[in-house]
């Protein structure tokens, strides 16, 4: 039950990550007429993180300590 | 090219391949090899999330809104990441009581309600019209798209069109007969529909490529890849603002918020995703897979969402074409018939899926918890005697599903054009949403009661259609325009749009808050202020505790009669007979009888047994009302049920603290006792030792000091005499000397701190120096001397001094018990396996058995009856021993009283040398 509960709190902790990633203060940050690779920055900044978050996910739900 | 009768029979091709599919799979999961057992097609399957809300809609929403169609897909990510122990509670609790649907699960929490199922079920039904209108629309408008090719013209508005023309129509029923096809050819016991899984898996691929498809097209094909469309939308100042969309607007942001709070609850609560996700589901593990795969697959289906839409824009400025339809309009623009042709049966696979999974799921809901309960309390009917139910049951699912299909229909028609797909889309989001507390709350708290839970969903779907439902006829036309101007009578307070004053958001923004607050609101304060009934308290415990269950949650609270074959005979009328025999033979099993017999007691455990696998059927609440007409239960009082559950867990809880008690004791206990024995024994051994050692020490100091007091008082005292008591302080210092020396040796030796130096040793050699060296003493005592040695004496491994030491003190013990004159000391040497035996014999009087242990302790000396020679000092042989014993040796003693003793001790022999060697004599 042990490592469940690691990864239960784990992914809890991803989930808060990805409130504050997604949501007005650092969002706000990106939200500005830059640009990277062509591309907005809020539109990389969003993908970026969400393919970072997914990959974090991963690593949490499959572990097997 | 692109004709009418084409594109109609490749869809029809398409939905025959979905068929044929779900055909295989349910062929495969009766055979019992189920393929969708398989975490990917679990994920996948999830995917139906994805509509053609996604597939048209999410171009549409980003074409006017930049990025703010992405918490739709942003918040279901975020709420995966608590499925782990949100969604694993859900179905394991489904699963153990077996819930068929959501109504199911809400009614089964409090208190197996059947009011409160029904009432689940109208909110679902009525929230989900909008949202099947939605794929209605889509289908319908991408088909009259596509027909117009290679023109790009948008289709006239839907309330124009008669209904035997309409094409929405058309799809309506020819969707309605294909998901009878796909969901109910027969009934499950558990509603499990592998068929649909399997299909539905497929066509999440056959949309996300297409989308992909177009994407890539529109991307690489139509302009230079994303950074070129960017470039040229930044240049155009219409566009430009698009892209920094949530620029310091307050509203902005609050609307992206809880557009995200909202998915969030729509991914669990949505019908359709509440059946694949926890009725579907076969394997609590594939949850692993699906909180990663899932918005991995989101992710990949919204990345070309940006650059189709400002591509789009770019493309056809001005507003003619319907940002909903630039996945479809663009490739027709550039003459790219097989890619739209694609694009439309992508779009078509999207809506399908929704339609059919949605629809399955509030069949199923609408059979279960709204008609079944209602006809089987209609005493006229008497269905509680009609035999087999089966047929009944298919054909009102069947009736809910052509019926639903046309209410979507009609809403399709009445209010469909008033808004874009998204925003129709986001009703139905909010309306599901309204299930949040109640389920939520559900599984966390145990305080919920049905009340409170009846009251919630009352306040939370009333705020919705106030501000969501209403709006939407109003700005169809069906309702007078001054009421979402003014206000109901001209309160401004009331507007629906501007509820209180709440301005400044977005209409779904707005909405929710004051549907959660008044839901969540009133949830709350009627739970707290209401009671409970035993049914429901038992259920809560159920729920909120069901990681701590075991397989059979809780032992049942019923007192009741019936007999076992009453029972048996209510299951068959319901699961027909062959499943209700086997069901009861492996329940018989289980108790070591046989069915059918006489033995099996229709008892709690039994009734509760019957009651699950009529769940699966006809749903809890239904399940509940036949069984308890069955059984004419008595009702016990919540005082007495409260009792036997405090009781009952007092008890276990109790005893498991005992137990743990106890064997804690014990093991305590042990380990006293062990170490006192061994401090008993410590101590007293120290205590001899000192005693002896402050005696031993104590003698020759005595002596020391009264020979030296004799000189010193005695100045005239004779030179000889002088002499001879000098010899005597000068013998006993030695013997002083000898002693300290030979305790610190013991201590060096006891402790490890002992200086070897472990080598090969001739122990001829030593023979021969310890003899020379003792020659003289031996001549003075008039005792015989020979030494037994063969040719070869290998070499053994030992320190040289140390050995020395032993072979002195063995000899000169043997020395000191030989009688003078008649004495005879032997030293014999023989090889022994591996090891080099020296044996030291003497012709004195030997040793006692009794004591030829002993004296190997400290401070032992042989008692020799009569001859008090002892000038040893007690220890020489137990440093001896330990010096053999720490070489890897032995040394031990073989004696009789009266004729001789002989000590022996053994050495190991140096290995590589003891190779070459024969065997001595």
């Amino acid at each position: 039950m042990d490592d469940r509960d690691v990864k239960g709190q784990r992914l809890i902790a991803l989930f808060v990550l990805g409130c504050l990633l997604f949501n007005y203060p650092v969002l706000s940050l990106f939200n500005v007429a830059a640009v990277a690779f062509g591309v907005p920055l809020l539109y990389v900044y969003i993908f970026a993180a969400w393919a970072l978050l997914i990959a974090l996910m991963a690593l949490a739900a499959e572990s097997r300590r | 090219m692109l004709q009418g009768h084409l594109i109609v029979l490749v869809a029809f091709a398409y939905l025959g391949l979905l068929f044929g599919i779900a055909y295989y799979a349910d062929y495969r999961a009766d055979a019992g090899r189920s393929i969708i057992d398989n975490p990917f097609i679990y994920a996948l399957s999830l995917a139906v999330y994805a509509t053609a809300w996604t597939f048209y809609g999410s171009v549409g929403r980003a074409a006017s809104d930049g990025i703010g169609f992405l918490p739709i897909y942003l918040g279901p990510t975020l709420m995966i990441a608590l499925w782990w122990l949100v969604m694993r509670k859900i179905i394991r609790i489904s699963k153990s009581n077996r819930i068929t649907s959501l109504a199911d699960f809400i009614a089964s929490r409090y208190g197996k309600s059947a009011l409160l199922g029904g009432l689940v079920t109208v909110i679902a039904v009525i929230g989900i019209l909008p949202y099947i209108s939605l794929q209605l629309k889509a289908i319908s408008t991408s088909y009259a798209i596509l027909l117009q090719y290679p023109e790009i013209r948008m289709p006239a508005s839907a309330g124009v069109e008669r209904l035997a023309t309409d094409t929405a129509f058309w799809v309506a029923l020819i969707l309605a007969a294909f998901t009878i096809l796909f969901g109910t050819r027969h009934l499950d016991a558990a509603e499990h529909h592998e068929g649909m899984v399997a299909a539905i898996a497929f066509e999440s691929l056959v949309k996300l490529l297409a989308f992909l498809a177009v994407g890539a097209f529109v991307t690489y094909g139509m302009y230079d890849g994303v950074a070129d469309i960017f470039s040229r939308a930044r240049a155009d100042p219409q566009l430009n603002p698009l892209l920094t969309p949530l620029e310091g607007v307050a509203g902005g942001y609050a609307n992206w918020v809880w557009l995200t709070i909202l998915s969030m609850f729509a991914i669990m609560f949505l019908p359709r995703q509440f059946q694949v996700a926890v009725i579907e589901n076969k394997d609590e593990r594939h949850l692993n897979k699906a909180i990663w795969l899932f918005p991995l697959y989101m992710l990949a289906i919204n990345i070309f969402v940006l650059p189709i839409a400002f591509g789009g824009n770019l493309r056809f400025p001005g507003g003619g074409v319907d940002a909903d339809t630039f996945v479809l309009t663009l490739p027709m623009a550039a003459k790219q018939e097989g890619l739209a042709l694609l694009v439309f049966i992508g779009g078509l696979s999207a809506a399908t899926g929704m339609v059919i999974v949605e629809t399955i799921a509030l069949s199923t809901m609408v059979c279960n918890d709204l008609v079944m309960p209602v006809l089987l309390r209609l005493k006229g009917l008497r269905l509680a005697e009609r035999r087999d139910l089966t047929a009944l049951l298919l054909g009102i699912r069947r009736g809910a599903i052509v019926l639903l299909l046309l209410l979507g229909y009609l809403y399709f028609r009445l209010a469909g054009e008033a808004y874009a797909l998204v925003s129709i889309g986001l009703i139905s989001f909010a309306a599901v949403a309204q299930f949040a507390p109640v389920l939520l709350g559900g599984i966390f708290w145990k305080g919920g009661t049905r009340g409170g839970a009846f009251c919630g969903l009352v306040a939370g779907f009333f705020v919705w259609t106030y501000t969501l439902l209403l709006p939407a006829l109003v700005r169809s036309g069906w309702l007078p325009e001054d009421l979402v101007e003014h206000g109901p009578y001209g309160i401004a307070l009331l507007k629906p749009l501007q509820l209180f004053g709440l301005a400044g958001l977005d209409q779904i923004t707005h909405a929710m808050i004051w549907s959660m607050i008044a839901n969540a609101g009133a949830y709350a304060a009627v739970s707290l202020l209401g009671t409970r009934d035993p049914q429901e308290a038992r259920q809560a415990s159920v729920f909120v505790d069901a990681y701590r269950q075991g397989d059979t949650p809780g032992a049942p609270f019923w007192r009741g009669t019936a007999s076992a074959g009453e029972l048996h005979r209510l299951l068959t009328r319901f699961i027909g007979a062959e499943p209700a025999d086997s069901a009861f033979r492996e329940f018989a099993r289980s108790r070591g009888l046989a069915w059918p017999s006489g033995a099996l007691q229709a008892d709690a455990n039994l009734v509760y047994f019957v009651e699950m696998q009529l769940a699966g059927a006809i749903g809890a609440a239904s399940a509940h009302i036949m069984v308890a007409s069955a059984v004419k239960e008595e009702v016990l009082s919540i005082e007495e049920v409260r009792e036997m559950l405090d009781e009952a867990s007092q008890v276990i809880v109790y005893s498991h603290r005992l137990e743990q008690k106890s064997r804690e004791l014990e093991r305590a206990t042990e380990e006293l006792r062990t170490a006192n024995e061994r401090l008993k024994e410590l101590d007293r051994l120290k205590d001899d030792f000192v005693a002896t050692v402050s005696h031993e020490l104590r003698t020759p100091l005595t002596s020391i000091r009264t020979f030296s007091e004799v000189l010193r008082d005695n100045p005239g005292l004779d030179p000889a005499e002088r002499a001879r008591q000098l010899g005597i302080v000068i013998k006993e210092s030695e013997r002083l000397t000898r002693l300290i020396n030979q305790i610190l040796d013991i201590s060096k030796l006891e402790s490890g701190n002992v200086e070897w130096n472990p080598g090969p040793v001739d122990m001829e050699e030593i023979v021969g120096d310890t003899v020379a060296a003792m020659r003289e003493l031996f001549k003075e005592n008039r005792i015989e001397l020979h030494t037994r040695i063969p040719e070869h004496v290998p070499p053994v491994i030992a320190d040289l001094d140390r050995i020395v030491q032993v072979m002195l003190n063995l000899l000169s013990n043997a020395m000191k018990v030989c009688e003078p004159g008649q004495g005879r000391v032997e030293i014999a040497l023989t090889r022994g396996g591996d090891f080099l035996r020296v044996d030291i014999r003497d012709n004195g009087p030997g040793i006692d058995v009794e004591d030829q242990d002993a004296i190997f302790d400290k401070f032992r000396r042989a008692g020799v009856a009569g001859v008090g020679k002892s000038h040893g000092t007690g220890l020489g042989l137990h440093i001896s021993r330990r010096i053999v014993e720490l070489l890897g040796g032995r040394i031990w003693v073989v004696s009789t009283r009266g004729q001789g003793t002989c000590f022996s001790f053994t050495l190991p022999l140096a290995i590589q040398v003891a190779v070459q060697h024969q065997v001595l004599a």
